[in-house]
């Protein structure tokens, strides 16, 4: 088992690889228009906002850049109260 | 009492990204509240060594424009809850930072956290000089190489000048962390030892992290060093410089012997390590 871990144990220039041709593809795709997410994030609030008031300290955004899919996570706490009146 | 510690050296390359992943892991591994933040703004790295590149939403520009709140732009470390990163902008320059800005981000993190560490940017432009501007200790990382050494000893001065603390007359602590030292080298006379650069920087050492295989190992993986491999002596570098900014006492002899590896004991000891 040494013995395995011994060839395998510096291969993490494959790894430093990976992670960078992810990276770069996110950040290359979204060159122009940096703000993004901001401004998804400010929209999607509006329009909520129309409907039901929202505590922007209640907002929680969360991204996860894959290789082949992202996903943008929006979590908006709504106080029952504001659902009962909306 | 929150500590805000500026990790600076005023030449690029010396590994003040790489101190700041491994001091602030190092120092939240000792239980200690810790967010790093990176002030490299147009050239953020800080997210990648740390792993966190994939889940930067909004950085310390949005904070302080208002586009965002202080804890949507703060990354939580996956694998050590008491550990946080704030990332720099990518996109914009470094005129998107302002000092009030700054300073009223500073303030916010000292309530939440034990330890606020400022990775500085290379140069003395105004990314190097917000970052040590509301600093209460200095971590100077230099390399044992002239030029190194030159730029610290500017950005000593600077410490010593353009901070807040500096300029309210009170006392700005500034240490020294000596980074890719090889003892053999040192021993044989073709680097500067370690009392060297002490003698000429002249301010008190926190620690030497020798070269190591391990440190571009940590950073290939996205991981500090002491996460990555603790038993590494990079990471028990860190770790003791983590204890000692602590207030520990900690020897520096018995953290790391000089040693002569002949190509027996390098073969050998490869294989006991992995054992």
């Amino acid at each position: 088992m040494s013995f395995l871990k011994f060839f395998m144990r510096n291969r993490s220039a494959p790894v430093a690889r990976d992670r960078l041709q992810v990276l770069l593809a996110h950040e290359r795709a979204l060159s122009g228009r940096p703000d993004l997410v901001a401004v998804l994030q400010q929209e999607i609030l509006a329009v909520i906002a129309k409907h039901i008031p929202i505590d922007r300290d209640k907002v929680v955004v969360k991204l996860d850049r894959g290789s082949q899919v992202s996903t943008l996570e929006i979590d908006i706490e709504m106080p029952d109260e504001a659902l009962a009146r909306g | 009492m929150s500590k805000v510690m500026v990790v600076t050296s005023g030449k690029g390359g010396v590994g003040k990204t790489t101190s700041s992943a491994s001091l602030g892991a190092a120092l939240a591994q000792a239980g200690q509240n810790v967010v790093v933040v990176d002030f490299d703004v147009g050239l953020r790295n800080l997210d990648l060594v740390m792993g966190a590149e994939r889940r930067v939403v909004f950085d310390l520009v949005n904070v302080i424009q208002g586009d965002a709140k202080l804890p949507q732009a703060l990354i939580r470390d996956k694998r050590l809850e008491t550990l946080s990163l704030l990332p720099a902008s990518q996109t914009r320059d470094k005129d998107a930072l302002t000092e009030e800005g700054v300073g009223r981000v500073i303030d916010e993190l000292r309530e939440r956290f034990d330890w606020i560490v400022c990775d500085s940017p290379a140069g003395i432009e105004k990314g190097a000089m917000l970052a040590m501007r509301f600093a209460d200790l200095g971590v100077v990382v230099t390399n044992p190489e002239v030029s190194s050494v030159r730029d610290s000893d500017r950005i000593i001065g600077m410490l010593d000048s353009k901070t807040q603390r500096a300029e309210n007359g009170d006392r700005l602590e500034k240490h020294l962390l000596l980074t890719r030292y090889d003892s053999a080298r040192a021993a044989r006379g073709e680097m500067m030892k370690v009392d060297d650069v002490l003698e000429i920087l002249a301010i008190p050492l926190l620690g030497i992290v020798a070269e190591s295989p391990d440190v571009l190992t940590a950073s290939n993986v996205g991981s500090p060093v002491t996460l990555h491999n603790p038993a590494s002596a990079a990471a028990r570098a860190y770790t003791d410089a983590a204890r000692r900014l602590l207030g520990e006492d900690v020897a520096f002899s018995s953290a790391r012997p000089p040693q002569r590896q002949g190509f027996m004991s390098r073969l050998f000891g490869r294989k006991a390590a992995a054992a």
